[in-house]
């Protein structure tokens, strides 16, 4: 074969994995280098059962962030999570709740955002005070048993 | 007396084997010496390296494509006969993600370019040896180790990660053609259950390692079998056996050496 149609597809074949590389990075791996169209906003949770890094922060549904951070706040020792929520969803009030929900039986948890009624609205940094916590089986069931007993 | 005879003969037996082993070892470091010391410059061996990177990975690209689209398919349909009992087949995705970026795409890539790429190379090397092509070539002054040899071993270096990317691409794109068009997962939920569990640098990055290293092994082997092979017909074919055997036994053993450095501390 030719010395130039074989350069030609040498270099088709390292752009293919140029784009296979790309590919695996944004679609796969959902990683977006800069996040700059985001804000963070803050919640105390109970008992975050489960919740992960990287998991959906919601609105009805549809997915409007990402939970970006968990640790646990040394004053009221309860966990603190870090949501990035996309800079176009910019109308969530400022009372706001957050609860931890499943996806499926054995889905992942993720964070569903229900919006509140003031007209001022969450801006970077804000801390969400409305929370319910993920449901954790043993609790429910030890709720369970004892209202059995109290019966 | 007849006994310490045999004794002494059993010893030497063994020293000759380790001897000449360290020995085979020796040239396959030298092997590995002067392709690193002959990397790719525009000026001396670009152009073998490119015509070594169609013979190794352009040639090996159709392969690798269509088993990459079959395993991500078969993942699909198999993660959702199972996840589906559970109530959780939006995590089909996940499935099929994780285990090619991590294990199949290096594994099965490398595999196929042991079979496709590597026994090529050693039959190749091996006639040259044969047809003393490569003493001709020391006669006039042209170092074969560098002509010949570390153009090979650059095209290997540089295809294997390549392929591996591109079998995981289309293998997720496979996955989702079974499950999204066929079995009817919502296409959002596979995509971003997806993009929320794997990691860039923690499995895409880790995968990219492991195929660039079994892609060292393998091209390393098929040259350096290639280069040791007996010039007779019988011992290429020889030859060009061991390669695949070696490399394959090679590949699944640093998997799991190398699955355990990166996902075993969990």
């Amino acid at each position: 074969m030719r010395t130039r149609t074989i350069e030609v597809l040498v270099g088709l074949f390292l752009i293919a994995g140029i784009v296979a590389a790309l590919g695996l990075a944004v679609s796969v791996s959902g990683y977006a280098g800069n996040k700059s169209g985001t804000y963070k906003v803050y919640a105390h949770f109970e008992n975050i059962g489960g919740l992960t890094k990287k998991a959906e922060v919601t609105l009805a549904g549809v997915q409007i962030g990402t939970v970006t951070d968990i640790g646990i706040d040394p004053d009221m020792l309860v966990a603190k999570v870090e949501m990035e929520i996309f800079s176009d969803v910019n109308y969530l009030s400022i009372d706001s709740s957050v609860q931890i929900l499943t996806a499926g039986l054995l889905g992942g948890k993720y964070i569903g955002l229900s919006v509140g009624a003031e007209d001022e609205v969450l801006v970077d940094g804000s801390v969400i005070e409305d929370s319910q916590s993920a449901l954790v089986l043993e609790e429910l069931i030890g709720k369970f048993l004892f209202d059995k007993v109290s019966d | 007396m007849n006994y310490i005879d045999k004794l002494f003969d059993f010893l030497a037996l063994l020293g000759h084997a380790g001897i000449s082993k360290l020995a085979g070892l020796g040239r396959a470091a030298i092997i590995l010496g002067y392709a690193l010391v002959a990397w790719p410059q525009p000026k001396s061996n670009f152009k073998l390296v490119v015509k070594q990177l169609y013979n190794v990975g352009v040639k090996s690209l159709l392969i690798v494509a269509v088993s990459g689209l079959f395993i991500g398919m078969v993942l699909g349909l198999q993660g959702y006969t199972i996840l589906v009992d559970f109530g959780s087949e939006q995590s089909v995705g996940q499935m099929v993600a994780l285990s090619l970026v991590r294990e199949l795409a290096p594994v099965v890539t490398a595999l196929l370019f042991a079979g496709r790429a590597g026994s090529a190379l050693t039959a190749e090397i091996g006639l040259m040896k044969a047809t003393e092509q490569l003493a001709s070539l020391e006669m006039i002054g042209v170092d074969p180790l560098r002509r010949i040899v570390a153009p090979r071993l650059w095209a290997g270096f540089i295809s294997m990660p390549i392929l591996s990317m591109i079998f995981a691409v289309v293998g997720v794109y496979g996955g989702a053609l079974v499950s999204i068009e066929w079995l009817g997962v919502y296409s959002g939920a596979y995509w971003s259950v997806m993009q929320g569990a794997v990691d860039f640098y923690d499995d895409v990055l880790n995968g990219v390692i492991k195929a660039v290293v079994f892609g060292i092994a393998v091209t390393w082997i098929a040259l350096y079998q290639g280069l040791e092979s007996i010039p007779t017909s019988e011992g290429i074919s020889q030859s060009t056996t061991r390669t695949v055997v070696y490399s394959s036994l090679i590949i699944l053993g640093l998997d799991f050496v190398l699955t355990a450095l990166m996902f075993g501390d969990v």
